[in-house]
């Protein structure tokens, strides 16, 4: 950032703002969906996937009034798609968290332009990963039992050694910091939208919005520092997340699970299926916001190169599973693996592995990772492939230690229902959210452009 | 030693009174906040769209002392996180589940992790808040560009040696687009 521009060119590195933007451009350009009457294309897109949530919503309330006994679950497979879908939004999350958190550790710039929006995301996959944990409990009505409070039950509290309450602890703690961190960066933007604002209805909702923000140095240099504190919160905080989920299985006596790779391996998952996500939402929101010159073709570019290296890693992870499973001469975790890749849902194996570590593969191309086409269709297929994954480690339930207990899973069409609910409620937040507030951080996006070098010390 | 000082905690102060130059520039900002630290106009602020860097410097602004609040707030999260597993489970309700120790604080590591962070950071932007004057919904916004693309230097009535002329003066002389005089009584 502290280059100068001749230097920036000779090392030909790529300006984060294209188009020779002016600080009012970017304010004007960021603000326009904001503040025009949303398109046509906004408007049935947002109607779809709203008419999804309301059906799930309300299939949940049916399945709730009639029992779990619709869903396919069964002994032993106990755990069915509520707890798949669970570890697949809440690991949609991550990336969000790392974008903002980790790179502005780093000091990355390029995290400016779609760190927004990946918070947003993380905020939204997070309530839609709680409800499921929710949900999975069968009597969701009693949900506030997971948490420690004085209760008329006698003294008598929660079990603080069981997973269960480590999930409620961790992804209660995440949801909340990351919604403070998500919030607090919005504040000036909202300042901005509302000092820009010309009907009243919408300066007063902005106004309220914004929390009455002037931009006072003084007000800035303590937000620049909270900032930091708070991604340096976030960073051990998203690997304790997912590290905590992965619990929920490794602490199990179950040869598959009972693993000490789980928690890396959950955790690259994770950063994995989370910027498959970032970028299929970039790829759209750069089109349909006009975006292009803040959403750039670098930005793209090193996502897909993190996608590729995660990709790598979970690649890793599953040949260490096997290759564990093996050298220990555990028969039943040898069995677990054999049963995972040639049981009966080896299928699902191999869609994992042929999602998960094939299709990144083709990042190795420079001109592939700046392919919008090929990395929209891979950043689905990640998506795909993650959530197969989840699915293959639930499966591992279906053949447990006692043949004769051996049974299989078949979702029934409410669980196909959860699963298309779950989107339908993401994307559901994610339009309206992207109509109020805007996509892009202004405030960040202009500390990182390049006709403002001699600011700098 | 690194001590807390008082004056890290410098706040946002409410604007009333006082003179608004407005500068087109980062660089034009910076160069007056330096003009008028030097001119001992203590209490001035300078209002800008993005974190200008240096500009606290050139202000004369401490370090915000915040990471002090982060810290104490750890701390007491994470006494909070082990006494309250401590004293739940081995003594107000001691119950034996799988045989596992009454006190089997490695199981607590997770929730003592989990509220330390927790109250490091909520208390950390409370701090933020109480000190930025925020939230407050009835603010007066002095210059609609001030939060887009211009750079306002506010000099308020309550500035050591402040005289309303000799002020305006100084702010035309520093080389701002435009000088706003700000009563109370012209409020939108």
């Amino acid at each position: 950032m502290s280059l100068t521009q001749a230097v920036r060119d000779k090392l030909d590195i790529p300006d984060l703002v294209t188009g020779g933007k002016s600080l009012k451009d970017v304010t004007v350009d960021i603000a326009k969906p904001n503040e025009d009457f949303p398109t046509k294309l906004w408007w049935n897109t947002f109607l779809l996937v709203l008419t999804i949530t309301l059906i799930d919503v309300a299939i949940i309330g049916y399945l709730f009034y009639e029992g779990l006994y619709l869903l396919g679950i069964n002994n032993p497979v106990g755990w069915g798609f509520f707890v798949v879908n669970f570890v697949f939004w809440i690991g949609i999350g991550h990336a969000g968290t790392l974008i903002s958190a980790v790179l502005y550790l780093f000091r990355q710039g390029w995290r400016t332009g779609i760190n927004r929006a990946a918070e947003a995301m993380t905020i939204f996959a997070v309530l839609v990963a709680a409800s499921n944990l929710i949900l999975h409990v069968g009597r969701p009505w009693l949900g506030f039992w997971l948490f420690p409070y004085p209760n008329e039950r006698g003294p008598l509290w929660v079990n603080f050694r069981s997973p269960l309450i480590w999930d409620t602890f961790a992804v209660s703690t995440y949801l909340s910091i990351s919604m403070v961190f998500w919030y607090l960066g919005l504040i000036p933007d909202l300042a901005t939208l509302r000092d820009r604002a010309t009907e009243t209805w919408r300066k007063n909702l902005y106004n309220i919005l914004a929390f009455g923000w002037v931009g006072s140095a003084r007000a800035w240099s303590h937000l620049e520092i909270v900032s930091m504190i708070l991604a340096a919160l976030s960073t051990p905080l998203v690997l304790s997340v997912h590290t905590i989920v992965s619990f929920d299985f490794a602490v199990s006596i179950l040869p598959g699970w009972h693993t000490t790779i789980f928690p890396p391996y959950f955790v690259a998952g994770a950063i994995f299926s989370g910027f498959a996500m970032v970028v299929t939402l970039m790829v759209i929101a750069r089109e349909v916001f006009n975006l292009k010159n803040y959403i750039t073709m670098k930005h793209l570019d090193n996502m897909n190169k993190i996608m590729m290296v995660t990709g790598l890693i979970v690649g890793l992870a599953y040949g260490t599973e096997f290759f564990i499973a093996w050298y220990s001469g555990n028969e039943y975790e040898g069995f677990a693996f054999w049963n995972r890749a040639f049981g009966p849902y080896g299928w699902a194996y191999f869609i994992m592995i042929s999602c998960n570590v094939l299709s990144p593969q083709v990042f190795w191309f420079r001109k592939l990772r700046y392919n919008i086409p090929v990395m929209f269709v891979a950043s689905l297929v990640v998506n795909v492939g993650m959530w197969f994954e989840r699915f293959v480690i639930m499966m591992t339930l279906n053949r447990d230690f006692l043949p004769s207990s051996w049974a299989m899973y078949t979702p029934t069409l409410f669980d196909y229902a959860m699963l298309i609910g779950t989107f339908g409620i993401f994307f559901t937040l994610f339009l309206l959210w992207c109509r109020i507030m805007p996509v892009i951080a202004i405030a960040e996006v202009k500390t990182v452009m390049p006709q403002k070098e001699g600011a700098h010390h | 030693m690194y001590l807390p000082k008082l004056e890290q905690f410098h706040k946002y102060k409410e604007m009333d009174e006082g003179v608004l130059g407005i500068f087109d520039t980062p660089e034009a900002i910076m160069h007056a906040a330096e003009k008028t630290k030097a001119k001992d106009y203590i209490g001035f602020d300078c209002i800008l769209p993005y974190p200008v860097h240096g500009i606290d410097e050139a202000m004369g602004t401490p370090r915000s002392g915040l990471p002090w609040v982060t810290f104490f707030a750890g701390i007491f999260g994470c006494t909070i996180g082990i006494l309250f597993q401590y004293l739940t489970h081995a003594h107000d309700w001691p119950l034996n589940i799988s045989g596992k120790s009454l006190n089997a604080w490695f199981a607590y590591v997770p929730i003592i992790f989990e509220l330390t962070v927790f109250s490091a950071g909520i208390y950390t932007v409370a701090a933020l808040c109480f000190l930025s004057g925020i939230p407050k919904a009835t603010r007066r916004i002095l210059h609609p560009d001030l939060t887009s693309h211009k750079f306002g230097l506010w000099i308020p009535k309550s500035a050591k040696g402040y005289n309303e002329s000799d002020v305006v003066s100084f702010v035309k002389s520093l080389g701002g687009s435009e000088v706003i005089v700000v009563k109370p009584e012209n409020q939108k």
